[in-house]
């Protein structure tokens, strides 16, 4: 395997309590703590890894967004990324949008694999691998918990309902990255100062000639019911009677 | 309008996600229900019973086996023409193969729905159910998926025709190579009526068997927290939350566990949620309807016996 592509967004840190706009309009970004979808960062340890373990040679890390996405690229590019390519648009793009773009790097680079979290926690999409692996004819294995290279082929463990299942997908393969296929590091401050010299394209949306209009309407944006807190029992006779009554006032199904 | 819905199937029986979809969708037009896989007769006949479904369309081939979206997608691609909406649960054959069919007819998927307003729009969570979005889609046919728990399941009871699909070659481009099953027979997490929980504090595999003791005394489905996941003391599947299942049961009994906003993802849609911890300001205590402050190890054991006292057992 030569070259491998890794997708990282910017998105709400995830320890954020984030707040619903009042106005119905969306969720306030604006003053909140910003990082790297923690998705992504498995995608790139993963990445990372391959180089360090001999089994790739490059790592082009990509992302789509504003001007200020270059701070997680510089993060992947200092966690051992090679090079850095930051699609620049203003919009917030839809994940059918967004695939496409990255067909279009896809093209360009031809890179053997593509990593991509699973799903960015703003949105909680989990579309973006999917659809790029339908756009590209790439082989797709999702969700994936583990990763071995094989000869032209990857052994990929996925997580699925029933618990776990492993496949062999030929290259080139788009995966997505699961939260337990590794530990992402935190990079050292000299590495994070030698991020900064690495290339780094930039490269606005409107230049790939790709439609980006939006399919959907966000009508609005609501905060979920509240939940009333209960009661605090003292005993554990207490606590298996409300539990006795619950069950009692159950439906049967 | 037509609607058809992917059908959910595993070891040759129908998911109990399936009737919850497709009473979800009961509004939107008549409804045919697709069965792809092979030695699934059993899953399309318990499918032909759902009320409210029109036919079931059924593709047997080798290479639908493993379920694979290369597989799956070409085949509903194909039949899409004769239908407004193209809909399966929220599962994870569902996560992986709409979004890759969506793509294939260039259409904007909307996933994860939580409630359908009309027959073109829709609400769905994000922010891990901190914020609920409400869309309408502006195109002329929609790939939905559908969370099963947001759902009560359609009635039982009908004899729907079972209707043969022609389709090419199915080429599935992954190899299968091993499956890493859950053995025991614990109800379907995301559609049990009482789920018992289980965190990170009960030390080891060996302590979350008390978890999984109380679950079986009261017939419930286990869950755990990603931490215990992490830790090995519970199999991934179990896992409820942002990243795991979203679960909606009558009752949740949830045991050290401190509620995380990723894990409070998972059990919004609880009616009740009992807490038993050590801390009593932990954010899951909060917000629970009853909770207990207490040593998971002397309030489970004693819980059961409790229970036992007063002939509770299910
Ligand atoms: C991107 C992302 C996605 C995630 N997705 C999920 C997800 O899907 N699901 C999920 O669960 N987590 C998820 N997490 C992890 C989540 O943030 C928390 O780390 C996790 O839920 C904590 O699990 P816990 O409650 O078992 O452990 P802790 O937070 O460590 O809590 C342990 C609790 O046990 C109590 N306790 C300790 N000893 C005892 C005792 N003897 N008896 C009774 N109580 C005791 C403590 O008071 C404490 O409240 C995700 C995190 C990230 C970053
Ligand atoms: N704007 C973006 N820029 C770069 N990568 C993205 C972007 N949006 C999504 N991705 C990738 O696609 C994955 C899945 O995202 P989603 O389908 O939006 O939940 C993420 O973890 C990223 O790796």
């Amino acid at each position: 395997m030569k070259k491998i592509l890794v997708t990282v967004k910017r998105v709400v840190d995830h320890n954020v309590r984030i707040r619903v706009r009042p106005d119905g309009s969306g969720v306030e970004t604006s003053g909140v703590r910003m990082s790297m979808n923690p998705f992504c960062k498995h995608a790139v340890e993963a990445a990372v890894a391959l180089v360090e373990a001999g089994k790739a040679e490059e790592v082009v890390v990509v992302s789509i967004g504003p001007k200020a996405s270059n701070d997680v690229i510089l993060t992947a590019l200092a966690m051992g990324g090679t090079r850095g390519i930051l699609i620049e648009t203003e919009a917030a793009l839809e994940t059918l949008a967004i695939a496409k773009l990255l067909a279009a790097v896809v093209a360009e680079e031809q890179p053997d694999l593509v990593l991509l979290g699973k799903q960015a926690v703003d949105d909680d999409s989990n579309h973006v691998g999917q659809m790029l692996a339908a756009l590209t004819g790439f082989a797709q294995a999702t969700f994936a918990s583990q990763i071995g290279v094989e000869e032209g082929a990857l052994e990929v463990t996925r997580e699925v309902d029933y618990g776990r299942v492993t496949v062999s997908v030929p290259l080139p393969a788009i995966v997505t990255a699961d939260l337990r296929l590794n530990t992402p590091r935190n990079a050292a401050l000299p590495m994070v100062m030698k991020a900064r010299s690495k290339p780094l394209a930039v490269r606005p949306a409107a230049d790939f000639g790709i439609s980006l209009a939006p399919r959907l309407t966000i009508e609005t944006v609501s905060p979920p019911s509240e939940r009333e807190g209960g009661r605090i029992v003292a005993s554990v006779p207490e606590l298996a009677a409300a539990i006795a009554q619950d069950i009692a006032g159950m439906e049967a199904l | 309008m037509a609607v058809l819905v992917l059908a959910d199937h595993d070891l040759g029986r129908l998911s109990p996600a399936t009737p919850r979809v497709v009473h979800a969708v009961a509004e939107l037009g008549p409804i045919d229900v697709l069965v792809l896989g092979e030695g699934i007769d059993e899953v399309a006949a318990e499918a032909a019973a759902i009320a409210g479904v029109r036919r079931v369309r059924v593709a047997q081939d080798a290479g639908l086996l493993g379920q694979s979206a290369e597989a799956l997608a070409p085949i509903l691609a194909d039949l899409a023409e004769g239908y407004t909406h193209i809909v399966g649960s929220a599962g994870a054959v569902g996560r992986d193969v709409f979004p890759h069919l969506a793509a294939r007819l260039d259409l904007m998927p909307v996933t994860d729905v939580v409630a359908i307003l009309g027959p073109n729009r829709f609400q769905r969570p994000i922010y891990a159910g901190n914020a609920i979005e409400t869309v309408v889609s502006n195109q002329d046919k929609h790939v939905l998926t559908i969370r099963a728990s947001a759902f009560r399941a359609a009635a039982r009871g009908n004899e729907a025709a079972i209707e043969p699909v022609p389709h090419g070659d199915v080429a599935a481009v992954a190899k299968f190579v091993a499956a890493h099953r859950t053995e025991g027979d614990v109800p379907d997490l995301a559609t049990a009526q009482i789920v018992v929980g289980g965190g990170v504090s009960v030390g080891s595999a060996e302590g979350f068997k008390l978890v999984e003791q109380l679950a079986a005394w009261l017939g419930a489905a286990v869950g755990a927290t990603r931490a215990a996941v992490d830790a090995g003391y519970a199999p991934n599947d179990w896992q409820v939350g942002q990243t795991g299942k979203i679960i909606a049961p009558d009752l949740y009994i949830a045991i050290g566990i401190s509620g995380a906003l990723q894990h409070l993802a998972g059990i919004q849609g609880a009616k009740k949620i009992v807490a038993i911890n050590t801390d009593a300001e932990a954010p899951l205590v909060k917000l629970a309807d009853v909770a207990l402050i207490g040593d998971l190890f002397t309030v489970v054991p004693a819980l059961i016996g409790e229970l036992d006292r007063l002939g509770v057992r299910r």
